[in-house]
């Protein structure tokens, strides 16, 4: 009698086990197409975002790297080449009649010319760029602090977020690549606007004339191509809500892991 | 729980008078718990890396990536006559790896360029954004999993009285290899506790590769460089860190696989069920038997 039992006890663990090992295998598989999945497991960047705020101070610079540290070939990745025939008209004539636009929830609405933002007081700064991809490159980047800019727009007391429009479609659907980050991020004393890359005029493969440089989190936050900074108190009705390009696709907000 | 260990104790009494087998009640319902709740976690993990390593699979050493100097690539290659194979390369070495690592069929059944291949990797498309998804969420669980795990350990006596080694786990260790590797466990008595090389290896995991996967999977946050640049002094470096990160994860793998082989060695349903209901059977000689043990 006993024996018996333990026979179907026995099954019924080993069918358990090899249950828990299909669920594994296959069953993560197929959640992952569902979009509480998504929702669950993206949740976790707010965990990760407070832990990091609580861990490391608002000021805590990125680190900062010698000439001799800087890569003789720097990755160019994303668009290396704006598929749209206004840009390229204006990269033609040396974007001398590009603007940058900054508006939004601002007392003072302004359109920069790239000499205005050439002669705002500059940054230096030679810092370690990290790709989601996984790869790092050392590069010498050179632009005005975001804050400085937008302290000659006077953010209103309802902005909370920075958004950040760009003139490189992402597919033939009229998407354009666009990115958010929040005021701590824009005050991080390492957050640039950066017109050159190892000392020269920044390429067209890097985001020229103009690209947001942040010392803190991953290379898909740092929008090139940036005609238009609009400040606002929520990133949900832009694009599909999520806060950026890369975003609507899946990837994490919250971009400092 | 108490119901199940007098019940273990009063099977031990009446078993040892027989003097054949007798049960020792050797894990924990907390040790139970976290144990499977690792495993499940670990695999998630271990695929959800892998799939990440995909989206840039080469290892670096130092703070950059030097593109042209890889420790490690896998890659799809082309030879003169147009056929493409799947090459990983260790430093100057390369070897043909078609179908597993750099060339391997995709989702739609043919080939295509991708570092470990479809069957390793969750989900097993290229999918980076859903394998970051799941890795960071885990990593929450596997470090909160892995805390509770010490600190139950601590205060409960299990790390310091069952894993740590001691003196003379140290000096049996050559013969406890020697006896491993003729496949010749421990019985009776000896089968009671852990042996050196047994505590060795969860010692080595716990107490080393642990701690130093979750640093280096830190240590590629650049927040947390910011925050702490030591780590980068520590280990050389964002892309040897994540060189590191992954010899670890390869380290817990092969941990694994001797785990589970050890496992069916050693008497695969006993250990199965002492992991499950936390109940191990010893066979005692008569001898043995006729000394009750009061624990």
């Amino acid at each position: 009698m006993s024996e018996i039992i333990s026979v179907r006890r026995r099954r019924l663990i080993l069918g358990l086990g090899a249950g828990a090992g299909t669920l594994l295998l296959g069953g993560c598989d197929r959640l992952s197409n569902l979009p509480q999945t998504q929702n669950v497991l993206g949740s976790a960047q707010w965990l990760t975002r407070a832990a990091q705020r609580a861990l490391v101070s608002r000021g805590a610079l990125a680190p900062e790297f010698t000439r001799a540290d800087i890569a003789p070939v720097f990755r160019a990745n994303g668009t290396t080449n704006p598929d749209n025939p206004d840009y390229q008209a204006m990269a033609g004539r040396g974007f001398r009649d590009w603007r940058l636009h900054v508006d939004g929830l601002v007392e003072r609405p302004k359109a920069f010319s790239l000499e205005d933002i050439r002669s705002m007081p500059a940054q230096t700064q030679i810092t370690r760029h990290d790709c989601v991809e996984g790869w790092s490159c050392i590069g010498q980047w050179t632009g005005p602090l975001l804050s400085d800019v937008l302290a000659r727009v006077v953010p209103t007391r309802e902005a909370r977020y920075v958004m950040f429009f760009c003139a490189d479609p992402m597919d033939s659907g009229g998407d354009y690549y666009y990115e958010s980050i929040d005021l701590r991020t824009a005050a991080h004393p390492q957050t640039l606007l950066a017109y050159a890359l190892n000392g020269e005029t920044l390429p067209v493969a890097y985001g020229a004339p103009l690209r947001l440089r942040l010392g803190r989190q991953l290379g898909y936050k740092m929008a090139k191509y940036v005609m238009h900074i609009q400040l606002v108190s929520s990133y949900r009705p832009f694009g599909q809500g999520l806060g950026g390009y890369w975003e609507d696709q899946g990837y994490a907000w919250y971009a400092g892991i | 729980m108490v119901q199940s260990k007098r019940s273990t104790r009063t099977l031990l009494q009446s078993c040892a008078r027989a003097g054949r087998r007798v049960f020792v009640y050797r894990h924990t319902v907390a040790v139970r718990i976290l144990h499977w709740v690792n495993f499940i976690t670990l695999t998630i993990m271990l695929g959800s890396g892998l799939q990440i390593f995909n989206a840039h699979p080469a290892l670096y050493w130092g703070a950059t990536s030097q593109f042209s100097h890889p420790l490690l690539s896998m890659d799809a290659r082309q030879d003169d006559e147009g056929h493409t194979w799947g090459v990983t390369a260790i430093g100057s070495h390369s070897f043909v790896t078609t179908g597993v690592f750099g060339w391997s069929r995709g989702s739609g059944g043919s080939f295509t360029e991708r570092g470990f291949p479809r069957w390793a990797t969750l989900p097993s498309d290229t999918w980076l954004a859903m394998g970051r998804l799941w890795h960071l969420f885990f990593a929450w669980i596997l470090v909160l999993n892995g805390a509770l795990y010490v600190w139950l350990g601590l205060i409960s006596g299990h790390l310091l009285r069952d894993l740590w080694l001691r003196r003379e786990d140290w000096r049996r260790l050559g013969r406890t290899f020697l006896d491993h590797l003729r496949l010749r466990f421990p019985q009776g008595e000896e089968a009671r506790r852990y042996n050196g090389l047994q505590k060795l290896a969860y010692v080595f995991v716990i107490f080393i590769v642990g701690p130093l996967i979750v640093l280096t999977g830190l240590t590629m946050s650049p927040t947390i460089d910011a925050g702490f640049p030591w780590l980068l002094w520590l280990f050389h470096g964002r892309q040897s860190a994540r060189t590191i990160h992954f010899i670890c994860a390869m380290t817990l793998f092969g941990f694994f696989l001797v785990h589970v082989a050890m496992v069916v060695l050693s008497g695969l349903w006993n250990n199965v069920r002492s992991m499950i209901t936390g109940r191990y059977a010893i066979d005692t000689t008569p001898s043995q038997a006729l000394e009750p043990r009061h624990e």
